[in-house]
């Protein structure tokens, strides 16, 4: 961050909140999340169930189930604004300039249309092209995502592919209007190993071609670490740590990042135990006072109850925590804390 | 917590409180049972013993003085100088009693049935399912009458009019019987795949004990459901009966033997004895139709 | 870990018939189609190991499960716990199952208390006070007892069905995929619990799953299934060290890292898995394998021993 950046970041967000309000109240569900991702980026937003990340996803396309909505923050892309859009005109902007990819590639696909007529549906309404020329496009787009025989079974319908092959289909479609964005959320979770390794090798090389920024949503750590530049560790709706990927992995500052990888089984290869974090995540309903992770970190002090929930400025933008690991001595920290929970 | 509090506090309760139209269905509907279960206790006159009648009082405008004995009555009196309002009361009463064991014979018909069908699948299920369809091809109202005329005829003419009531109970809960085990069989077939159904044979109980213990109360929110629109339906059944003059018998009018009564006097300028049991009867079907409604909207939303 | 087995299970194969229904059969002419989803898999378990089935969707492992307790019958083959059949076992108990969904394995209309007894109470044993001191063995608390399931997380729910499992002292555990709708620092807790189990009480497991870092680390022995056959059999750390089935090593591959460091760059596998309706000939595996030659595509073939581990390749040495 020396020299001013003179092409904006495709996302950055500020300080965005979510707030979902309930008879007994208003949850928090996203707080003061901000960063950005520079085109050509892909950034990993990996938590456990209840961080927030795919809240935060839903907030940036605007497609957030109601009652939650946008209660503060912005959302910038290249350079402009778009929370503040009206329904309409957001909508254009998915699919133009925000192309997305869901768990389930059923619910991106309509049922009742062959995959070519999706694709050459979705190009005509944000490009200025021909009918025969997206056509052709689109044979093009399932090629490159891999569909073998892309001329014969661009008129299939999505119920005739398989699994992967589908999330092949949802990839081109989310690609084919040429975005700047993808936001990809839990994107190999419902497929199996095999075919997630090459869906996740597919997405990858297609967006450093183009240039794409990537928002990798998943709880998936090694899913990221294969795959991101930087990550952000959410935990209960709040930043937990911010940096590049395998900085994050092999020297995490926050406890609960240096818990999170720890307790992976490939991590604890040999070990007759796996370490645990304690506890659980808590509901929104009733979040601790202070740092939100307080009650389940073995590095806990006093201050940490007391003081307001940190934000990454507690540690020089790279960890939400008042007394982060040692990036030298994380490891043996964690382990120390593993034998404390060992009982 | 209490109990009523917390029951009070129920997600169930609030929605509740937050429909007016819900709130006022529910005020009306007991206003009208609680004027039909204390009929006795509430009506001014007993319309069915025929020594409290004096033909005198025939035909008395609601809250018109009779020119000849000087009463009064509230809605009028018909033709015998029976009191309307206490007919009312003592109809409702039959309706009411038709309709709810009607609903509750054709639950306890419904639910087996499906849980059964939903449960075993396979020559069960298409037996019971079979039969449903076949039942839905004739208009509910139609094979009451034909339930109704097979009993008719089979029981003595001495016991005709006291068995009336029973045999309205046997036909519409009869002919009523299909939405229940159609909703059952498809809560049931969903709740069988379930892990804890599983995890239910793994403990080594039988089937029956699982259905009952495990499944049953699972399909039960549905049911509550289709048994308040049942109720209505029931009691509209019912009316249009003995509107047709093969349901309750004179002698024990329900509302719609009062209807057919009223209506040979709608056009001899004797409005009211037709009008107040109609009015009673929309009352009594539409504040039941909007609970359903309401708790149909708030149980399950799908179900529509 | 001497004498018989525990669990023994026999050429074990389950068809299942997915025709269309009859009146489309007859008038569109479509023929009869039935799925292999498990053909002729043998294997057994010690008293007191862990033995791991891992594969991919379509695999047959949950399947396997399901007959090894007796909540499906199998097509041909057996399987024996302590000398009689599942229903044997099903009856006294001794075989107790974990489910992958801890918001549908339990009935959310019954208070835990009784979730937890109904395996002992069905079969007449005393519950009293059982619910409470087997919520206290998995780290719940006996005030718990009286709650109903939806107030609890997901991983504190696959606690309870854990205790449910423990009520009727079962000698063989099947669970099936137990931790992967968990998040990763609770599914390290349930596992972990699951092994203090095993050692104090002397448990047998069954564990399913797809995720070979898991099983790696729970296992003693594993197998591995493509299409409904067990293609590898070798002890836990002998399959990692020096996997002889391609299938196996294209799984191991295959599964993200988190160091980040892919050996030797291996392009992402090939391929997707064929519909268990219309398997390839000859080795199952042939059309994905990249070392597959003409015979894999004839013969079908057989289970073998190789240096101390049981493989199903031609090619294995």
């Amino acid at each position: 961050m020396s020299a001013p950046d003179p092409v904006p970041p495709a996302l950055e967000l500020r300080n965005l909140r979510v707030d979902i309000p309930t008879r007994r109240g208003t949850l928090r569900a996203v707080d003061d999340v901000s960063f950005a991702i520079a085109p050509g980026e892909i950034l990993g937003v990996v938590g456990e169930s209840g961080a927030g990340k795919s809240m935060t996803g839903n907030a940036v396309i605007g497609l957030l189930d109601p009652p939650a909505r946008i209660a503060g923050g912005e959302v910038h892309l290249n350079g402009r604004r778009i929370d503040t859009l009206g329904r309409g005109a957001l909508r254009r902007i998915r699919g133009a300039e925000i192309g997305m990819v869901f768990q389930d590639p059923t619910s991106s696909l309509d049922p009742l249309l062959t995959i070519g007529d999706q694709l050459v549906e979705t190009m005509r309404a944000h490009l200025d092209i021909s009918g025969k020329a997206a056509r052709a496009r689109a044979v093009a787009a399932l090629e490159e995502v891999g569909i073998p025989g892309a001329r014969d079974r661009i008129d299939s319908y999505p119920f005739q592919f398989s699994g992967g092959m589908r999330q092949r289909v949802v990839i081109a479609l989310a690609l084919c209007a040429e975005p700047s964005l993808v936001i990809a959320d839990e994107p190999t979770t419902a497929l199996d190993v095999s075919v997630q390794a090459q869906i996740i090798a597919l997405l990858k090389r297609l967006c450093a071609e183009r240039g794409t920024a990537v928002m990798l949503v998943t709880h998936d750590m090694g899913v990221i670490a294969e795959t991101a530049d930087r990550v952000l560790v959410m935990y209960a709706g709040r930043m937990a740590e911010l940096g590049p990927v395998r900085e994050v992995i092999d020297r995490a500052r926050h406890p609960y990042t240096a818990g999170l990888m720890a307790s992976t089984p490939a991590a604890s290869r040999g070990a007759r135990r796996l370490y645990q974090i304690p506890g659980a995540m808590p509901r929104l309903t009733d979040l601790p006072e202070g740092c939100p992770f307080h009650p389940r970190c073995p590095k806990a002090q006093e201050d940490c109850r007391r003081v307001p929930r940190p934000t990454l400025a507690a540690d020089g933008g790279r960890a939400a925590c008042l007394h982060p690991l040692d990036p030298e001595r994380g490891a043996e920290d964690v382990a120390r804390a593993a034998e404390g929970t060992a009982r | 917590m209490s109990r009523m509090a917390r029951a009070w506090d129920s997600d169930l309760a609030y929605g509740f409180r937050r429909s007016p139209l819900a709130v006022l269905s529910l005020a009306v509907l007991l206003m009208l049972v609680a004027g039909a279960v204390l009929a006795p206790l509430v009506a001014p006159t007993d319309p069915f013993d025929p020594a409290s009648l004096d033909l005198m009082n025939g035909f008395t405008p609601p809250l018109t003085e009779n020119e000849f004995t000087g009463e009064r009555f509230l809605l009028g009196t018909d033709d015998q100088g029976r009191d309307v309002f206490s007919a009312i009361l003592f109809g409702m009463r039959i309706s009411l009693m038709v309709g709810v064991l009607a609903v509750m014979l054709a639950m306890v018909i419904g639910v087996s049935l499906g849980l059964v069908a939903g449960f075993r699948g396979g020559l069960v299920d298409s037996v019971v399912m079979r039969a449903a369809d076949v039942q839905l091809t004739f208009p509910a109202i139609l094979v009451a009458m034909l339930i109704f005329g097979v009993a008719k005829g089979i029981t003595p003419v001495e016991y005709r009019d006291q068995m009336a009531i029973w045999v309205l109970v046997l036909a519409i809960g009869f002919s009523d019987w299909v939405q229940f085990a159609r909703v059952v069989r498809g809560a049931t077939m969903v709740e069988r795949d379930k892990d804890y159904v599983q995890a239910a044979r793994l403990t080594g109980r039988g089937s029956l004990s699982i259905m009952l213990r495990h499944v049953l109360p699972n399909v039960l929110s549905p049911v509550l459901v289709i048994a308040t629109i049942s109720l209505a339906l029931a009691i509209i059944a019912e009316a249009t009966l003995s509107f047709l003059g093969v349901g309750a018998p004179p002698t024990q009018p329900s509302l719609g033997t009062l209807i057919r009564i009223g209506q040979d006097f709608l056009f001899s300028g004797e409005w009211w004895i037709l009008a107040f049991p109609a009015a009673t009867l929309l009352a009594l079907a539409l504040s039941v139709n909007l609970l359903g409604d309401w708790l149909r909207d708030t149980l399950n939303p799908r179900l529509k | 870990m001497s004498g018989r087995p525990l669990v023994r299970v026999e050429s074990l194969s389950r068809r299942f018939d997915v025709s269309p229904p009859w009146l489309d059969r007859v008038i569109g002419r479509k023929p009869r189609r039935v799925l292999g989803a498990v053909v002729d898999v043998s294997f057994e378990i010690p008293q007191g190991g862990v033995y791991a089935l891992v594969g991919e969707s379509g695999s047959g492992k949950s399947t396997i499960a399901k007959m090894v307790v007796g909540l499906l019958p199998p097509s041909e083959g057996a399987v024996e716990i302590e000398g009689a059949g599942p229903a044997a076992a099903r009856d006294r108990g001794a075989v107790q199952m974990i489910f992958q969904d801890p918001h549908s394995s339990l009935n959310p209309r019954w208070k835990v208390r009784d979730i937890i007894a109904e395996p002992a109470r069905a079969r007449g044993r005393d519950t009293d006070g059982l619910a409470e001191r087997l919520l206290e063995l998995v780290g719940l608390f006996a005030e718990d007892a009286g709650r109903h399931p939806h107030e609890f997380s997901g991983g504190q729910r696959q606690r309870i069905s854990i205790a449910r499992a423990l009520a009727s002292e079962p000698r063989l555990i099947v669970a099936d995929e137990p931790t992967s709708a968990l998040d990763v620092s609770v599914q390290a807790q349930v596992i972990n619990l699951m092994s203090d189990l095993r050692e104090a009480h002397g448990l047998t497991y069954l564990f399913i799953s797809h995720d070979l870092t898991v099983v790696e680390h729970v296992a003693d022995t594993i197998g591995v299934l493509y299409l409904g056959r067990l293609v590898e059999e070798a002890g836990s750390d002998e399959l990692f060290a020096d996997p002889r089935h391609p299938y196996t090593r294209m799984l191991l591959a295959a599964a993200p890292r988190i160091d980040g460091r892919r050996e030797g760059a291996a392009p992402p596998p090939a391929g997707e898995i064929p519909d268990p309706a219309d398997p390839p000939s000859g080795c199952v595996f042939h059309p994905r394998c990249p070392i597959a030659v003409e015979r894999c595509r004839r013969e079908v073939p057989r289970m073998r021993d190789v240096r101390g581990v049981r493989v199903a390749c031609h090619l294995a040495e």
